[in-house]
């Protein structure tokens, strides 16, 4: 069985361009839309990368900023300068 | 020789090297003073740590950032509430039986906050290791925010509505509000890492996205723009305090094989514990969001079978399997939330919030949402309530319930394989006999009786005349609930009557 990792976004400005990041880097990436919130699953594992974000929102990102925006996530995380991963290690 | 030279700008460090600076080497060792007696509670759960280094915060944050990004939350927070206050937001919920969600919240949840903000400081001094330490102590502070705004959001609704007016005083005292209180003071009372394997791990991680995800969505969908704005706030802290609940986990279990059946026992203990509080949330979810975005039932799956079940696979190559009884709580999703919705329509005369029975179109959208079970076992059982309510007969239970000693709901789910039998279990220690909902609780209490038989369960202290009296009158007082305004149904409470006056108001001008 492949586990699906997840994060959850809210329905925002910024959370609108960092979803758009996500499809664009993640093609297994399965996307639901709540009311105030999207929801993105991905089997085994999912990466954030700071450039595509960047390109998406038009400015300089922080990947910390995204503090701001997750609702929820499901996966180990791991953080650095350039990119936030999410990933099942099976 | 070796000058620095003063045009060379310094190369800014990587969020790993600013981490590792936070964490490493601040500390000091004690030279005067036994190290045992600065960290007394470390050692006596039976956990062994090698190495305290070996814990990372997998998202690195430093205290810069920290600061930065909660100012940042706390100014986007709070325009939200003033601008939801001046526009008088109130008025454009969905339907004024959704604040009844709210008095839940604000009574059950909001002191949990607090509470968690008490246990994460008494952890983050306690912890021997800096990283654990720091996450804790970043994880303090959020708390007291989340109990600090939730209040502050509320508090515009308790203007209007009733049922809000004194949330810490009721969640000490008022009987189903004991649930939550007892879930939370097992938790603190517990060492420090059984607390972050309940709070952070158990309920976190595994249970508590199913209260601020959906239900704040939900909040949303129904017009409450100031909940959904706090909920979300705290729920982005969340992020973190799941992975520090994760994180401890895995630390333990990769420090120390023994550790590892220590760590089960309290994983299989504290979703049981965590899973019984949620049945107030799997109510608030089905009844009482008058615009629905999924069940109970749909989220149990999301949340807990595929979710929950791609954490414990990950687990599994530390030998952590499903916690026990997950198997019962998926027999009980399809009664969970109406078995609980029931009974408070029951005890309604003695709650701080209203309740009724579902529209028609409630119950079509429940047989959609449960088909095997609702229009079988509920649907009669709010027909016949109705239709006595029809007939100025309106059913109120007047006895006071047997109590679960350990989750301390009232005994009233059924058997995971019979839904028409009540689950009870008893059990006899030291010559008296205690009851229990369920295996679940049962297998907790015989793990640690000298524990539960101390608890405070509401109906025999009212029994015993200390609540403020022996008649409900008096207990009600206790409580310093506003008898004949908080409590009893929603039609024909003061909160229908100020709502249907709202929306008068409105027709006419539109008819004008
Ligand atoms: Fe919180
Ligand atoms: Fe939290
Ligand atoms: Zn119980």
């Amino acid at each position: 069985m492949t586990s699906n990792v997840s994060i959850t976004l809210q329905n925002t400005d910024d959370g609108r361009g960092i979803v758009a990041a996500i499809i664009a880097d993640n093609p297994e990436a399965v996307v639901s839309t709540y009311p105030a919130m999207t929801k993105i699953d991905c089997p085994s594992r999912l990466i954030m990368n700071k450039t595509s974000i960047e390109q998406q929102l038009g400015r300089e990102f922080d990947l910390h900023e995204l503090n701001l925006t997750m609702v929820s996530i499901s996966g180990n995380v791991d953080e650095d300068d350039d990119r936030l991963l999410l990933m099942w290690n099976v | 020789m070796n000058t620095p030279n003063p045009n060379e700008r310094l190369r800014k460090l990587s969020l790993k090297e600013r981490y590792a600076h936070l964490t490493r080497g601040l500390d000091w060792q004690p030279t005067y003073q036994d190290k045992k007696k600065i960290f007394p509670f470390t050692d006596y759960e039976g956990i062994k740590i090698h190495d305290w280094d070996a814990f990372e915060d997998p998202f690195r944050l430093t205290m810069d950032s920290y600061w930065k990004y909660q100012a940042e939350k706390e100014r986007k927070l709070y325009a939200v509430i003033d601008s939801f206050a001046q526009n008088n937001g109130q008025m454009n919920i969905s339907d004024a039986r959704y604040i009844n969600a709210l008095k839940i919240f604000i009574t059950a949840v909001s002191p949990l906050e607090y509470a968690a903000h008490r246990g994460f400081a008494h952890v983050g001094r306690h912890f021997e290791g800096v990283g654990p330490r720091i996450a804790c102590q970043f994880q303090a502070i959020d708390e007291l925010r989340h109990a600090q705004t939730q209040i502050h959001t509320i508090s515009h609704f308790n203007k209007f509505f009733d049922g809000l007016h004194d949330p810490l005083h009721m969640y000490n005292r008022v009987w189903y509000l004991s649930v939550p209180k007892s879930f939370f003071e097992d938790a603190i009372t517990a060492g420090p890492f059984e607390f972050l394997t309940a709070v952070s791990f158990s309920f976190e991680y595994v249970l508590t996205s199913l209260l601020f995800v959906p239900f704040m969505s939900g909040a949303a969908y129904n017009g409450d723009m100031a909940t959904v704005t706090f909920g979300f706030s705290a729920q982005s802290d969340e992020s973190r305090h799941m992975t520090l609940g994760l994180e401890i986990i895995k630390f333990m279990l990769q420090q120390d094989e023994g550790n590892v059946p220590i760590v089960q026992k309290w994983i299989d203990k504290w979703f049981w514990r965590g899973y019984r509080l949620l049945s107030i949330i799997a109510m608030m979810m089905d009844y009482m969001l008058p615009k629905k975005i999924m069940s109970w039932k749909e989220a149990w799956e999301m949340y807990f079978e595929q979710g929950g079940g791609a954490l414990f696979n990950d687990l599994s190559r530390y030998g952590i399997r499903l916690p026990k009884y997950h198997e019962v709580a998926k027999a009980e999703k399809d009664h969970y939330s109406h078995q609980a919705w029931s009974t408070f329509y029951q005890y309604s005369h003695a709650s701080a919030f209203h309740t009724w029975t579902p529209s028609e179109e409630e119950m079509t959208w429940f047989a959609e949402k449960y088909p095997a079970s609702f229009n079988q076992l509920y649907r009669p059982r709010y027909d016949y309530w109705a239709k006595a309510e029809a007939d100025g007969k309106r059913f109120y239970n007047n006895g006071l319930p047997q109590l679960c000693q350990v989750c301390q709901i009232p005994t009233f789910f059924t058997e995971p394989t019979d839904p028409t039998r009540i689950s009870t279990r008893t059990k006899i220690y030291n010559g008296e006999r205690f009851y229990f909902c369920s295996d679940g609780c049962h297998d907790i209490f015989e793990d640690e009786p000298e524990k539960y038989l101390q608890s405070w369960l509401p109906v025999h202290q009212i029994l015993q005349g200390n609540c403020g009296g022996t008649t409900v009158p008096e207990v009600l007082d206790w409580y310093h609930l506003n008898q004949g305004a908080d409590n009893f149904d929603y039609l024909g409470s003061p909160d229908e009557a100020l709502w249907e006056n709202w929306q008068s108001a409105r027709k006419r001008v539109i008819a004008s």
